[in-house]
């Protein structure tokens, strides 16, 4: 019933509606992607199609071909299954660690907090880009897996800031004091008092961390620092650039990937403006205890019957 | 040293030992100010204060006297600078981890304020089951079922069975200090430290958590330290009153002696300004020439005054009071007072009289 109404709470107002939609569909195709393209005809993204090579929107290929005859239609799609990957993981891993190094700095304070704030203070200063250059190169060869662990590795610090301030401020609440005085052991605390109350903040940061992965992946592609063999629109876009698509005036190359970035980033946006809207919890316990009230009105109606 | 009881024929003294004591215990909180300045505020110093099995104690004083802090030193939330804690006679010293829980097993706390004392994330059965898990032990459903069902009808929350599954949020003030009060039951603890627990609850609820309190302390035994700035709940629950001022005890005793014939200024002063309909408005005129609105805020905790601290506001301050600090004098019947007044010169209390 809690999921049913958080959800409720989330598709309210157009936005959400608008952007999980968005979302949902991108999701959709990176799932289906594969056997959208091996099923149907002329749209597998890694076939040459010599007789059709650089050509512009078409009957037979409704998004253009390559320099390299390949259909951009069926690039796109499959792109969307790396860009949505690494997106996710990055975000996965970026939020998870910033929880980790966020939480017990804010709980505990004192000598733990002044190290993990240390430490992600050492990763808000640290010239990401250029690291991140490093290491891929270092790690040269190896797929989009490396890449969204690496994007995600770097990319908590600001995070983690966000979670200790808000774990400083909740942890400092009467409630979870009473808790302590019950003998609750400290990972309870943490986890059961403390975190539920960072959800809404969470949440956000994670969609964030998507737009941060995916748009991180295409811009690492752009400089070169990808799976040659793994198609991203990031890649797409890369390979459009270095063929000169641009002067060349082929357009249907890199417009589509660039627009699907934009669109993911927009929709993961407006999704956000709506887990704001959860995260003040006043707004929430309303509208719950609205609904149970109703709730408990109807079964009781029902017995009374 | 039992501070509260040093004659052993006074009619209020217990003849066992308290369960709960501290000890001339002092409490400095180091403080930077903006500019880096340290300094330190002295909350609570030698506080002295026996809690006794079936016994109230009421801690009086206005905001600001160190009343909080003395409950969250007695609850275990800070160590204290100097002085020591003792659960029934063992010193408690660091605690953490198990040790903590242990204490907390003896010892707990109800705060101030119901509306933040429970997460809102949280129902009713889940703040009650957890210290049964904790603490006794309890698995299975039903078992948990029945003791949070006895729990709710202990504090009058019934029918238990509508109240378990609640948020906090879909219950008023009263019924959440009862679930505060339920929870802290639930560990079955010795000691109930009660932090303002009516100062935030309606008038007309207040009278109903007083006669809880006042259950518990008879049918089960509980040793009480009931925090109050309100004198006539004081009256109407405690036996003992300790009375606080700037972060040291001034005033304490058995409550009608010490509330009806008050000896430090201070009491004197708190217990004219609570209203009470059979005094005429002059009393306090003629107590205070007068000029008791003009008497002052409470001292900084950061810079108190030297000697006693209440001597910038006392009408009868003599310069013994702005030097030196008050010796303890014990006025018999469990009753002592911190004040020049009352110092073995009996002679200068006449003379000011």
């Amino acid at each position: 019933m809690r999921t049913g109404l958080l959800g409720a709470g989330l598709v309210r107002g157009w936005k959400v509606r608008v952007g999980l939609s968005v979302i949902g569909f991108f999701v959709l195709l990176a799932l289906l992607g594969p056997w959208l393209t091996a099923s149907i005809p002329g749209l597998d993204p890694r076939a040459n199609d010599l007789t059709a090579i650089g050509q512009p929107p078409s009957a037979a290929h409704w998004l253009g071909t390559t320099q390299f005859g390949q259909d951009v239609l069926a690039q796109t799609i499959e792109g969307a299954r790396g860009s949505l990957f690494v997106g996710f993981l990055s975000a996965v891993i970026g939020t998870a660690l910033a929880i980790l190094v966020g939480l017990p700095a804010g709980y505990f304070g004192g000598r733990t907090d002044s190290w993990l704030n240390f430490l992600s203070n050492l990763f808000i200063v640290m010239p990401v880009l250029p690291l991140i250059l490093i290491v891929a190169g270092y790690m040269q060869g190896t797929g989009l897996w490396v890449i969204a662990l690496i994007i995600g590795f770097f990319g908590w610090s600001g995070g983690a800031r966000t979670i200790r301030a808000q774990a400083m401020s909740v942890s400092n609440r009467d409630f979870v004091l009473a808790m302590r005085t019950l003998g609750e052991p400290h990972h309870r605390l943490l986890f059961h008092e403390v975190l539920p109350h960072l959800t809404g903040w969470i949440a956000a940061m994670f969609l964030s961390g998507v737009i941060g992965g995916v748009m991180a992946e295409a811009g690492l592609a752009f400089l070169g620092i990808s799976d040659s063999g793994a198609i991203s629109w990031g890649t797409m876009i890369q390979a459009a650039q270095q063929q000169s698509a641009v002067l060349r005036g082929m357009w249907w190359w890199f417009v589509p990937p660039g627009l699907c970035i934009a669109l993911v980033a927009t929709a993961a946006t407006l999704v956000n403006f709506g887990v704001d809207e959860l995260a003040n919890p006043k707004l929430r316990t309303v509208r719950r205890s609205v609904v149970r009230r109703a709730q408990a009105a109807e079964t009781t109606v029902g017995s009374d019957a | 040293m039992t501070a509260t009881t040093p004659a052993p024929s006074a009619p209020v003294a217990a003849p066992e030992p308290p369960v709960l004591a501290a000890v001339d215990v002092t409490k400095h909180f180091a403080v930077r100010s903006a500019v880096g300045a340290r300094s330190v505020v002295r909350a609570v110093e030698g506080a002295t204060l026996d809690l006794h099995r079936g016994r109230v104690v009421a801690l009086v004083g206005e905001s600001g006297s160190g009343k909080t802090t003395l409950a969250r030193l007695l609850a275990g939330f800070y160590t204290p600078t100097s002085g020591e804690i003792a659960l029934e006679g063992v010193p408690v010293r660091q605690r953490r981890g198990r040790v903590e829980r242990s204490y907390h097993k003896d010892v707990q706390l109800i705060f101030q304020d119901p509306f933040g004392s429970l997460n809102p994330l949280h129902r009713v059965r889940h703040n009650l089951e957890r210290p049964l898990k904790l603490h006794h032990g309890v698995r299975g459903k039903a078992e948990l079922d029945r003791r949070v069902r006895e729990l709710l009808e202990r504090v009058a929350l019934t029918p238990a069975e509508q109240y378990a599954d609640k948020f906090p949020h879909e219950l008023s003030g009263g019924q959440r200090q009862r679930v505060v009060i339920a929870r802290a039951l639930a560990v079955e603890p010795k000691v109930l430290l009660g932090d303002e627990p009516i100062s935030m609850l309606d008038v007309s609820i207040r009278l109903e958590m007083l006669n809880l309190l006042d259950r518990l302390r008879t049918e089960d035994g509980l040793a009480l330290l009931y925090i109050t700035h309100d004198i006539a709940s004081a009256r109407y629950l405690c036996d003992d009153v300790v009375v606080m001022y700037a972060g040291e005890m001034v005033e304490g005793g058995p409550k009608e002696q010490v509330i009806a014939d008050p000896q430090h200024p201070y009491t004197r002063l708190l217990v004219e300004s609570s209203p009470d309909p059979g005094r005429g408005a002059r009393d306090r005129d003629a107590l205070f020439d007068a000029d008791a609105d003009g008497l002052g805020e409470p001292p900084s905790l950061i810079d108190p005054p030297p000697g006693c601290r209440f001597h910038p506001r006392c009408p009868f301050a003599m310069d013994v009071c702005r030097t030196q600090a008050p010796p303890r004098a014990d006025l018999g019947d469990g009753r002592w007072a911190r004040c020049w007044l009352h110092a073995a010169d009996r002679t200068i209390t006449q003379e000011n009289e």
